[in-house]
């Protein structure tokens, strides 16, 4: 079953006819190209596909495309603005926060789904928001020092 | 199933109703082939391994009269079948009246997994570990249940039926959760048992709430999680203590009770014998936590 489907990705408004069996993961990886949502483990444990609905973190995998619509998507595409890089982006690289980089975009927005609800987190708030975030390359220690020291920043 | 991370979803028609009559008529017209989705968090895994393969899936995203919640000082707390577990782990007000309810729900999955998952969604998977259910059932909390033929209240205790299976009819939707105000100055806390601190199913939950009158018991209610096919209410741990001295000695024996009335079985996260113990040492705690708060 297809249906026509308007989903708000970053801001911007696309329309495509889209099978309903579709999830947001697969839908934002292959009908729009946009990879940097990343497919792990594909069963709601790993936290590589967090993007942002309506500004809170969910995983891609577990949302059907058609039940996207009508809420704003973010995706680690938008994080940086005309050019420049999120804070959270900046502090990631200042930190050195990332290895092989695979879990880093779930990562990224995991963090920015809980600076938009809580600007001034601590270390055991941040350790709670990433939880749902596996590294294989167990940086979890910069991580975690990278969102606090993004935190509070515009 | 072998390689359930390869699965895409099977496929099915998507329906998405706006009023619950019309949830509820669609529900009757398909029978035993559509299933609701609500948060989808359990859902869509359960079609991604193919051990649901519904036909017509109801989206509920769209009932927005389902999505509501509502406190009154008499009446307590009600909220509808949309509520987010994140939304009661972070909600104030539910902090503040019915904290086991916060405290549950801040231990199920993850924050990504609980902005999707719904309570009552976590209820009607009738899971053995379902974390929102012993906090509800010591509050003695009830579900509106609507279907075709009107509707019912049930108490959130009688709800379930075996593992993964409710009392809900295929025809009827769960479409409120009404929760009685606590006797005043009772105190409630929710443990978890698990080997990860966090992202894991329990091994052993318990649930207490505790109301004192003059050093007395007045009120006591314990559920535990995880320890036999269906949430289990400890009655024979509650009667050793009602209207008794709230006091260590019988807070060990009614620990003991509840250990010997539960009936967990072994798994892949605990032997039985391990739960049994740990059911002890968790409504122990439970009790002293929930006592120590009450007024």
């Amino acid at each position: 079953m297809k249906l026509m489907m308007q989903l708000n990705i970053n801001g911007v408004l696309h329309e495509s006819e889209i099978n309903v069996r579709r999830t947001l993961l697969e839908v934002l990886r292959e009908t729009f190209g946009l990879m940097g949502t990343k497919k792990g483990c594909n069963e709601g444990e790993c936290g590589a596909c967090t993007v942002l609905l309506d500004g809170k973190s969910v995983l891609a995998c577990l949302v059907l495309a058609v039940e996207a619509q009508g809420k704003r998507i973010d995706t680690v595409e938008g994080l940086a603005e005309n050019g420049e890089l999120h804070p959270l982006q900046e502090s990631f690289i200042r930190h050195g926060a990332l290895q092989c980089g695979f879990c880093t975009p779930g990562m990224l927005m995991a963090a920015r789904g809980l600076l938009n609800e809580n600007p001034k987190p601590g270390e055991p708030e941040v350790r709670q928001a990433i939880a749902g975030n596996l590294c294989r390359c167990t940086g979890y220690d910069k991580i975690v020092k990278a969102i606090l020291d993004a935190a509070g920043r515009p | 199933m072998q390689y359930p991370y390869l699965k895409r979803l099977p496929g099915f028609e998507y329906l998405a109703p706006e009023t619950v009559g019309e949830a509820v008529e669609l529900l009757a017209r398909h029978k035993g082939q559509a299933r609701v989705l609500a948060g989808g968090t359990d859902l869509l895994l359960d079609m991604k391994r193919r051990q649901e393969l519904p036909q017509y899936v109801i989206g509920l995203k769209n009932v927005r009269s389902l999505d509501f919640l509502n406190y009154d000082e008499s009446g307590g707390l009600s909220f509808g079948p949309l509520v987010t577990v994140h939304f009661v782990e972070t909600s104030p007000l539910i902090k503040e009246k019915f904290p086991v309810l916060s405290q549950a729900a801040a231990t199920l999955g993850s924050v990504q997994v609980r902005n999707l998952a719904t309570v009552v969604g976590n209820l009607c998977s009738a899971l053995p570990s379902a974390d929102m259910a012993p906090g509800l059932i010591v509050l003695g909390a009830r579900l509106k249940i609507t279907g075709t033929n009107g509707q019912r209240l049930v108490a959130v205790e009688d709800f379930f039926r075996a593992p993964g299976e409710s009392i809900l009819a295929p025809d009827e939707l769960v479409t409120e959760v009404r929760v009685p105000n606590p006797p005043a100055g009772s105190g409630m806390v929710y443990l978890k048992h698990m080997t990860r601190s966090a992202m894991d199913l329990s091994m052993v939950g318990v649930a207490a709430l505790v109301a004192l009158k003059n050093g007395t018991c007045d009120e006591v209610r314990i559920c535990l999680g995880t320890s036999g096919p269906t949430p289990l209410r400890a009655v024979k741990a509650e009667e050793v203590l009602k209207g008794k001295r709230f006091e260590a000695n019988l807070i060990e024996k009614a620990a003991a009770a509840a250990s010997r009335e539960c009936h967990p079985r072994s798994s892949l996260r605990a032997t039985a014998a391990y739960r049994r113990d740990m059911v002890k040492v968790l409504t122990r705690r439970a009790l002293t936590r929930a006592g120590e708060q009450a007024a």
